[in-house]
């Protein structure tokens, strides 16, 4: 792209539409909005197509030292392309979903998901630590807004539980970030995570971070924002908190816990495993008695975080890369599944699971896509999420048999509640007579659900797309962590490979496909 | 003594006090309705200060700065620059005003006066170099400031601002006094200089209890916790522009007073004060946030709020670096910015007959029923509140990265923690003015004066200010290497 400042211009045009949304109409700021968000697909996408793989680690750079104390430096790896990849591809849809539902407000609504998507995009290119800090905070504004506007009955509440829960986690964060900067004198985010901090500072700082993600993330027992955020935000508001603000979270450990204290992340790497094995089970349980669709849901996420902390905490590839795809396949799986809610809720105005049933006679195409979204949020074989989920479990048998035990019963207790959530919306009987006579997806719904479904699908069978980007990036920061990497219990041995394959006949005849086929 | 050099050092007093000297004449003869002219004449003669000012500020020629009148007085950057704050922060407070009181007859020549009297002896606070010319400008601009707080007559409340403002700061006054004494008397001078040296070997009992005097006296001046009662019941009694000037214009010159005869007079004794304005920071920050959240009066709220504000300006201080002195006059020039921008927001909510709206609850649904002045008041809270982009987030930055780099980490933590808690009631304000349903009282019409001070206030505040961190920062290192390595 010769030199043509791409992060900027992906920066830059949420901006100007949020500016002219301002002051336009309500069906004009619907369109601006939209095409703006297209017009940021269409950049993310030659971002992507640009991104030379296993060429220099950090690319698109851009450097302008206008600040002082620190400058607007861009930049991105792969791990942060896939990222604001999943960004602006939830985008358009975000917008697409609040299309008719939102009917106040609607330039104000439009300017601060506009907002919101240029602060995401900025957190994943920051190469700054303060520009990442202003980023990450401002985020919280137009959230805030979001929540509290056009949010549900309880929006009040939920948005100043959302507000003051963040803030608090990231001033200490703050904090460390001054004393990082004061002790190595720069606040270039690439030499950072090269920096080796004392021992004995690392456990602080470390300790400042955590405080900061882990409210992000969300971890327990700090989630408990998540639940409330999500029942009261509108359905796109979810799609993004879900889709891609809980992904800063995991980010922020990924660009900073790990590499900048490798030390202090394996000395605590207990914290974050024992949280993480509590989250599992314990909001599983919770999601499996919930009555209300969007709780479930949220509840789902954080269990589905818990995967992503303890695969990035596994210390190899394996547990980073599946994180990795944890969160990529939780933000489309998981905004899916809120636009699911999404679509019956614009039919119905409630989101009990009880007022539904039978939805698969009258709605079938709709039951098609939800049955998809279930399974790939369980973790079925041909889903994104089952790629993720392997990975990163796989990851985590090499340090820890445990931990690993109890995250996979958090997978059993997965497909319970969200079969069981499928079962009571989409199956049984059609108990009532206004859920039965609800209409089937129409396009502007197709629309939505269409390239989510395609994406999961595509990252299902061929995930080696999107681990390609970020391949040797995990790779860096694998040998970067090899010097804390605790040993494990497992004690794996590489084997001798055979020379043919288990399952080959003795003449070579009839070939059998191993694949998972009676899994449906 | 070379009296021209010394009357040009002094330029920007000498200049102000002869502009208000002819502006009494004016008044006198005018009368009342000389009110709108005394008060375009008063805004000039600021910029004409401010000019004098930033000319010494500018011009490498005096980038040593140069003591007047046998050492009473000092020029310098840190000087200026907080002289600039103050003549910007004056002029903000009269070009709002006429408008102001028009709807009664109050308004009168001798506000402008008052206010050019207050600028000279809040010029020479900061300028100070001896203690005896720090009381005789602190006395100057608080006899202005107590006729100021009792200005609207018909109004008690005004009256009372003013009886209790003047009672509680001639209590302060005394209370600062005694400290001078004690100081005196244990360094046998009154020059910022000579107490330096008398105190270089060591501090005796008694001139501790001076220090400890002095600064309490000055804690008053600047609101700080546990001398803050008066401020909310005078910010709420008094005129809402005599408010914006309280909250502006007199706190730069407290605190630049404070850190001059901090860093300089008591220079080589930090650790003796240091622990009392770690203390009177974190306490105001305390108090600041945790009494705002009970009001329902936005001026009262405000109140609570500049304490709060004054508590983190401290812990610039409390660093007691050069960094720290600098950060501090970062976060005084943006908070200037911010109280200026909310008391102009809160000045301009009027009901359909002209009166003003104090109550928060009044404000609710102001987001759709003047979207603007909601956006700028909403921007002004949460710059107030820290949350960047805004720019009022640069100034905690600023402060915090000082504390940092002075190895305070437990103080910048604790500070910063208890910075979530004023979070909240901004995020209260913010929450009537967008999520409630429209209360339907604020529909008054502003006037154009009241937007042009305000959309200057919401540029600096808005991201845009992010743009200025550097010509800031260098005028902000300049002057604190003034002080620091003074004497």
């Amino acid at each position: 792209m010769g030199g043509f400042p791409i992060l900027s211009a992906m920066l830059l045009v949420p901006l100007v539409a949020a500016m002219a949304c301002l002051l336009v109409r309500a069906g004009t700021a619907r369109s601006i909005a939209l095409v703006a968000t297209l017009l940021n697909l269409a950049l993310g996408i030659a971002l992507w197509a640009n991104y030379d793989i296993g060429g220099a680690q950090w690319q698109f750079t851009e450097r302008h030292e206008i600040f002082q104390g620190f400058s607007y430096a861009l930049g991105i790896d792969g791990i942060a392309l896939l990222l604001i990849v999943l960004s602006v591809f939830l985008m358009p849809i975000c917008i697409l979903a609040s299309w008719e539902s939102i009917q106040k407000r609607v330039g104000e609504y439009m300017a601060a998901f506009l907002i919101m998507e240029l602060l995401m995009i900025g957190v994943f290119a920051a190469q700054d630590m303060f520009l990442f800090y202003i980023f990450f905070e401002a985020g919280l504004i137009p959230m805030y807004l979001i929540i509290g506007i056009w949010g549900g009955a309880n929006r009040i509440y939920a948005s100043y539980k959302f507000f003051l829960y963040t803030l608090l986690g990231s001033v200490l964060m703050l904090i460390a970030m001054l004393w990082m900067v004061n002790a190595s004198g720069t606040t270039d985010i690439p030499t950072l995570m090269n920096y080796d901090f004392p021992v004995k500072a690392q456990t602080w700082l470390w300790l400042a971070f955590f405080a900061s993600f882990a409210v992000k993330m969300p971890m327990w027992p700090v989630h408990t924002w998540l639940p409330d955020a999500h029942v009261q935000a509108p359905t796109a508001g979810s799609v993004i908190l879900a889709g891609v603000l809980l992904k800063m979270g995991g980010y922020g450990f990924i660009r900073f816990s790990l590499p900048m204290f490798p030390e202090a992340s394996a000395q605590l790497m207990w914290v974050i495993f024992v949280l993480s094995m509590a989250a599992v089970v314990i909001t599983s349980l919770i999601a499996l008695v919930q009555h209300d669709m969007k709780k479930l849901i949220a509840y789902s996420s954080v269990a589905h975080m818990a995967i992503v902390t303890v695969g990035l905490f596994s210390f190899n590839v394996q547990g980073l890369e599946g994180s990795m795809i944890v969160m990529l396949s939780h933000g489309l799986v998981s905004g899916a599944l809120f636009l699911c809610v999404g679509v019956i809720y614009d039919r119905l105005h409630t989101r009990e699971i009880d007022r539904y049933g039978g939805l698969s006679i009258n709605m079938p195409h709709y039951a098609l896509l939800f049955m998809l979204f279930t399974m790939a949020s369980v973790g079925l074989p041909g889903t994104s999420g089952f790629v993720g989920e392997f990975l990163s479990l796989a990851g985590i048998y090499k340090v820890s048999t445990t931990v690993t035990l109890v995250c996979t019963t958090g997978i059993i207790l997965g497909a319970a509640y969200m079969l069981y959530l499928y079962r009571r919306v989409a199956f049984g009987e059609q108990k009532n007579a206004d859920a039965a006579a609800m209409s089937d997806l129409n396009l502007r719904e197709w629309l939505m659900l269409g390239p989510i479904a395609a994406a999961v699908l595509w990252m299902g069978v061929y995930p080696e797309s999107f681990l390609a980007p970020m391949r040797k990036d995990i790779a860096a920061l694998d040998a970067r962590l090899s010097r804390a990497a605790p040993s494990g219990d497992a004690h794996l041995v590489a084997g001798e490979p055979k020379a043919e394959a288990a399952n080959a006949m003795p003449e070579g005849v009839g070939e059998h496909e191993a694949t998972a086929e009676g899994a449906h | 003594m070379d009296y021209a050099n010394s009357l040009y050092l002094t330029g920007p007093e000498v200049f102000l006090s002869v502009s208000g000297l002819i502006l009494t004449l004016l008044a006198a003869w005018g009368g009342r309705p000389s009110a709108r002219y005394t008060t375009i004449l008063a805004v000039a003669a600021l910029f004409g200060a401010g000019a004098l000012t930033a000319q010494f500020l500018i011009n490498d020629a005096y980038s040593l700065g140069g003591d007047a009148f046998g050492g009473l007085y000092r020029m310098d950057a840190f000087g200026s620059m907080a002289k600039l704050l103050i003549y910007a922060a004056a002029i903000g407070c009269l070009i709002v005003t006429p408008r102001f009181f028009d709807k009664g007859t109050e308004y009168r020549p001798e506000y402008p006066l008052l206010v050019v009297f207050a600028a000279v002896g809040m010029g020479m606070m900061v300028s100070a170099a001896d203690l005896m010319t720090l009381y005789i400008g602190l006395e100057m601009s608080s006899l202005a400031s107590y006729v100021l707080a009792s200005f609207a007559r018909s109004d008690g409340r005004s009256a009372e601002a003013g009886l209790k403002y003047f009672v509680l700061g001639a209590l302060a006054s005394g209370i600062l006094l005694y400290g001078i004494s004690l100081v005196y008397g244990f360094a046998g001078s009154t020059s910022y200089p000579a107490i330096r040296a008398a105190f270089d070997g060591g501090l005796g009992t008694g001139a501790m209890f001076g220090i400890v005097f002095v600064l309490a006296g000055l804690a008053f001046k600047i609101s700080a916790v546990p001398f803050h009662m008066w401020t909310p019941d005078v910010y709420e009694g008094a005129p809402t522009p005599v408010t914006t000037f309280f909250a502006t214009a007199p706190k730069v010159a407290a605190i630049a007073m404070t850190a001059r005869i901090s860093l300089d007079a008591f220079g080589n004794q930090v650790d003796v004060w240091r622990q009392i304005v770690i203390f009177a920071a974190l306490a105001s920050i305390l108090v600041g946030a945790l009494g705002a959240i009970g009001q329902s009066n936005v001026k009262r709220l405000l109140a609570y709020s500049s304490i709060n504000n004054v508590g983190f300006i401290l812990i610039g201080l409390a660093a007691g670096t050069a960094a720290g002195t600098s950060a501090m006059l970062v976060y005084l020039a943006i908070y200037v910015a911010m109280s200026l921008g909310s008391f102009v927001a809160v000045l301009m909510m009027r009901d359909a007959a002209g009166n003003q709206v104090e109550s928060i609850a009044d404000m609710a649904g102001l987001s759709r029923t003047n979207p603007m002045l909601a956006l700028c008041l909403a921007a002004m809270m949460l710059s107030l509140a820290g949350i960047p982009p805004l720019f009022g987030f640069w100034g905690k930055f600023v402060v915090f990265q000082a504390a940092v780099e002075a190895d305070l980490v437990v103080l910048a933590a604790i500070g910063i923690a208890a910075s979530v808690i004023g979070a909240f009631y901004y995020l209260k304000i913010v929450k009537i003015m967008y999520f409630d349903e429209p209360a339907e009282v604020v529909t008054g019409k502003s006037d154009l004066s009241h937007w042009a001070v305000l959309a200057i206030c919401a540029i600096v505040v808005s991201p845009l200010g992010y743009l200025a961190t550097k010509p800031l920062g260098v005028l902000a290192d300049r002057a604190a290497a003034a002080l620091v390595f003074a004497g």
